[in-house]
């Protein structure tokens, strides 16, 4: 603790106004149960308790910022084991803006779109496991103690798969709802490993940098791929990620929002804290991450061109980021083992910074997407088209968003991915006789991404937004609601600020870096040294400034007053129908046929054959590879060996108290030489 | 003192053999009722004084262990269409062996097992566990759903035996512990019985083994 009594009352702060944030954020739903299943006060409430929560959290993050040092706090916990100690620091202040934000704001847009009016059954429900989930997220990142983050995990975990099934009358969302139960617990499983592993290395579970002599290389490495197992399915990494696009298609879509904002940041966030737990990793560690972080993007932006179902294409566009992330992560973990600070710098801000990015941009796009979904009901892109008449603002709003992900400027996508674009390319340099240019591949890879995200939005966009609609609605589609518009408003005008302000966000992760880097053998130096942020920003600014020139001079050129509207100019022929469009399987074939060694497409192809064939239908479709041609069979033959094993269930209860009786007497024998030992501990 | 607890002891270890012997419900449940009784008079007999507490404990013991509990399962059995055999899993010349070893072993695990109490009555420990062993071989080869309530009431009896033992160290957590146990398995076990007797009309555990999977 500081020595001056106004900072250690604002670390205090830091340490407090989170916490109490997590409690109010976690009873939000509660008040409405005791409501009518129909009455709005209780959405409204959960709403106005989400906010404050979340502006307490945040609060705390600020705070954090501004001091120098962390405090830490040891609460009184009624277990024999772990304790609640939770602690802010840079790391955790960064991860714990968008996690608090995004909730709060999803929060805000769920009272139109799962109005309780719309959805009496599970609007409650919905609303509490929501609240518990964004505390269960808000506690997760101040805990400092193995045990406490455990329970916050599966505080996480559990309330997700509560929201992911909650319309469980739909097949879809239970089988979904299923992976994800058991994508969530084998990482579950994979964390108690790490746990068991770093409390016997470092004696305990508090979540500190372990000395390199409680850690050697074979112990440290056993925790770090069992990490990366548990945080890497969280996070969603290829081939990590199958439960991921199933989950975030059915999830009501600010719960998406949720789910794929921030909820696999916290995978993200665990690999950094157990990263900063094991100060000197080896090469191949950070080499790992970066090649999974480039396996990751290419082969989840590839499945996104490929989808058909809206919310599923931006599912695997988040696992195309996490990736990235991944890269950005991996590199400064290279800078860690070669002792280079300008790459931890650069790979940890960039990174860092794209989490902030991705939690924005792709909970508008979900928000819109939602929208979108709202009116027309259905996700299949195919069938949608010529929306953005009908909804303008949700789809400017969308295409802000398209652009964020593609990394373009003057949005803020560009600026995260230009950082460790710029920490790639110094691998090449060597400074002081270390280059490790075998990172620099990783540089052709962003560009593939960065280009087939491109290709991927431009026919989401057109195929959505432009044209004309494939289908008649009962209703035309009319724009959303302002309590849905709102939130994306703000997530707009934060991706929009981050792009044009990037150095705004410098303190936070300057703080973060620091952080992660302590205990490594050079600290990471400040970010604005080494990026050029204010350039940015100036380029920004005149991208702006020519993108509004540009709309207005082609406005006049195209339409210049007085001139009649007519249709498009159909080549001549008499009786188009808005089936005729490009549709954006069409508009994706090459793509998918280019792949389709990764991506095995199926498709059903008719035969034209005579000069006047009867009506056809073609039909494609992509499925996960991994989760079909891997996981299914693998878990099909565990469970017909483990079908040998039913021979233990019997079904008489006088054989299972026999096993009871069988471990009890067990027990015993092997206690009996444990029991001397204790006696001899309790008589000293 | 001593040898009053130990010739108490003896009996309760001989009513275990009793229980495991009886073909006849009905007998095995006045034995239990017996046993009860015993063990209602061995927390004034183990301790040098007598005070309130024993006294409440020892009453309790006795009003729940031989007269409640008891007269409930009788009920039980007037009022359920249960048949008197007991029809074991093992025969009753083979559970008499069980026993016995059992008991044996409990003689020599007690031999071995470091306690922090002095001077314990020499039998108390291994009449406890070589009840509880009973217990356990009750439940395991009886397939009767009252024999199960049985077994389970000797599991509770033999830690109740080990319960006097701690009754100086720790009394007010043990009683209530030891009690509120029993009360638990008889609540459960009185609603499997009815249960079973709603669903299959007959009130054996062997018709549960088609509720597996």
């Amino acid at each position: 603790m500081g020595g001056d009594p106004e900072h250690s009352l604002v670390s205090l702060l830091a340490v407090w106004l989170p916490l109490v944030g997590a409690a109010i954020v976690g009873a939000s739903g509660l008040p409405g149960l005791f409501l009518a299943r129909r009455s709005a006060p209780g959405a409204w409430t959960a709403a106005v308790l989400h906010l404050l929560g979340a502006a307490a959290a945040l609060g705390g993050a600020a705070a954090s910022v501004v001091t120098v040092g962390a405090t830490s706090l040891d609460l009184p916990w009624g277990l024999p084991f772990g304790s609640f100690r939770v602690e802010l620091d840079g790391l955790s202040a960064a991860f714990l803006v968008p996690l608090a934000l995004v909730p709060a704001l999803g929060s805000v847009y769920g009272l139109r779109y799962w109005s309780p009016r719309a959805h009496p059954d599970t609007s409650r429900k919905l609303r509490v496991f929501y609240g518990i989930l964004a505390a269960s997220l808000i506690l997760l990142t101040v805990a400092r103690d193995g045990v406490l983050f455990l329970f916050a995990w599966e505080g996480m975990a559990l309330s997700a798969f509560f929201l992911v099934t909650i319309d469980d009358r739909d097949d879809q969302a239970r089988s979904a709802g299923w992976v994800y139960f058991v994508a969530t617990h084998v990482g579950t499983l994979a964390l108690f490993g790490l746990l068991a592993a770093v409390a016997s290395a470092g004696g305990s579970f508090g979540l500190d940098p372990l000395p390199d002599t409680a850690a050697p290389l074979g112990v440290g490495t056993v925790i770090f791929l069992l990490g990366l197992i548990g945080f890497g399915l969280k996070a969603g990494i290829m081939p990590l990620h199958v439960w991921l696009p199933g989950a975030h298609a059915v999830a009501p879509s600010h719960v998406s929002a949720v789910l794929s904002g921030v909820v696999l940041k916290v995978g993200i966030y665990g690999l950094a804290r157990l990263t900063c737990m094991l100060p000197h990793p080896p090469v191949f560690w950070g080499g790992l991450l970066l090649t999974l972080g480039v396996v990751s993007g290419i082969v989840g932006v590839l499945f996104a061109v490929a989808q058909h179902d809206l919310k599923r294409l931006l599912a695997y566009h988040s696992i195309e980021n996490i990736g990235i992330i991944t890269m950005g992560l991996g590199l400064a973990m290279l800078g860690r083992s070669y002792g280079r600070a300008d790459w931890m710098a650069l790979g940890l801000g960039g990174a860092i910074l794209h989490v902030w990015n991705h939690a924005f941009f792709k909970s508008l796009l979900f928000m819109a997407a939602g929208a979108v979904i709202h009116r027309v009901h259905t996700r299949e892109i195919d069938r949608m088209g010529g929306l953005a008449r009908s909804m303008p603002i949700t789809g400017a709003l969308f295409l802000c968003g398209a652009v964020a992900i593609c990394g373009l400027p003057p949005l803020n996508g560009f600026v995260s991915e230009l950082l460790i674009y710029l920490g790639l390319l110094r691998t090449v340099q060597p400074i002081d006789g270390v280059a490790a240019a075998g990172a620099a591949f990783a540089v052709p890879a962003l560009a593939i991404i960065g280009a087939l995200a491109v290709a991927c939005f431009v026919k989401v966009f057109g195929a959505v937004f432009l044209g004309s609609p494939r289908e008649h609605h009962d209703a035309t589609p009319s724009e959303a609601p302002g309590s849905m518009l709102a939130p994306m408003l703000v997530l707009a005008a934060v991706c929009v600020g981050i792009g044009a302000l990037p150095a705004l966000a410098l303190p936070f992760l300057d703080a973060a870096a620091r952080a992660w880097s302590v205990g490594a053998h050079a600290e990471a130096l400040p970010l604005g040294l080494l990026a050029p942020l204010w350039w940015v920003s100036a380029l920004a600014g005149a991208t702006w400034l020519f993108a509004i020139l540009l709309a207005l001079g082609l406005r006049r050129l195209v339409r210049p007053p007085g001139a009649a509207r007519v249709g498009t100019w159909d080549c001549g022929y008499a009786a188009p129908s808005a089936r005729m469009q490009y549709t954006a399987s069409s508009f994706a074939q090459i793509l998918v046929g280019l792949f389709a060694s990764v991506l095995h497409p199926r498709e059903r192809r008719p035969r034209v054959g005579r000069l006047f064939p009867r009506g056809r239908s073609y039909s494609s479709h992509v499925h996960d590879v991994v989760l079909a041609e891997w996981v299914v069979p693998a878990v099909a033959v565990l469970a017909r060996q483990a079908a040998r094993l039913r021979i233990i269930q019997a079904g008489h209860i006088q054989l299972y108290i026999l096993y009871v009786l069988l471990i009890v007497i067990a027990l015993v024998l092997s206690a009996v030489p444990l029991l001397d030992l204790l006696r001899s501990l309790v008589t000293r | 003192m001593s040898s009053a607890t130990d010739a108490l002891l003896v009996l309760i270890l001989l009513l275990n053999f009793f229980v495991l012997g009886s073909s006849r419900i009905r007998s095995i449940i006045y034995t239990i009722a017996a046993q009860g009784l015993l063990l209602g008079v061995l927390p004034l007999l183990v301790h040098e004084s007598i005070g309130v507490r024993e006294g409440l404990v020892s009453v309790g013991a006795i009003a729940l262990k031989s007269v409640v509990i008891p007269r409930m399962l009788l009920r039980a059995m007037a009022d359920l269409p249960i048949r008197r055999e007991i029809e074991p899993l093992v025969g009753y010349r083979t559970s008499l062996l069980l026993g016995a070893a059992a008991t044996g072993a409990s003689m020599a695990l007690a031999a071995r097992l470091p306690l922090e109490i002095v001077h314990p009555p020499p039998l108390l420990v291994p009449a406890s566990f070589a009840t509880v062993l009973t217990g356990f071989i009750v439940l395991t080869t009886r397939t009767k759903a009252i024999t199960q309530v049985l077994g389970y009431l000797m599991l509770e009896n033999g830690i109740f035996i080990f319960g006097v033992l701690l009754l100086e160290a720790m009394p007010f957590l043990v009683e209530v512990g030891v009690l509120l146990d029993l009360f638990v398995a008889i609540f459960v076990m009185g609603i499997i019985i009815n249960h079973i007797s709603r669903e299959f009309a007959s009130v054996s555990t062997e018709r549960l083994a088609e509720l597996r999977e």
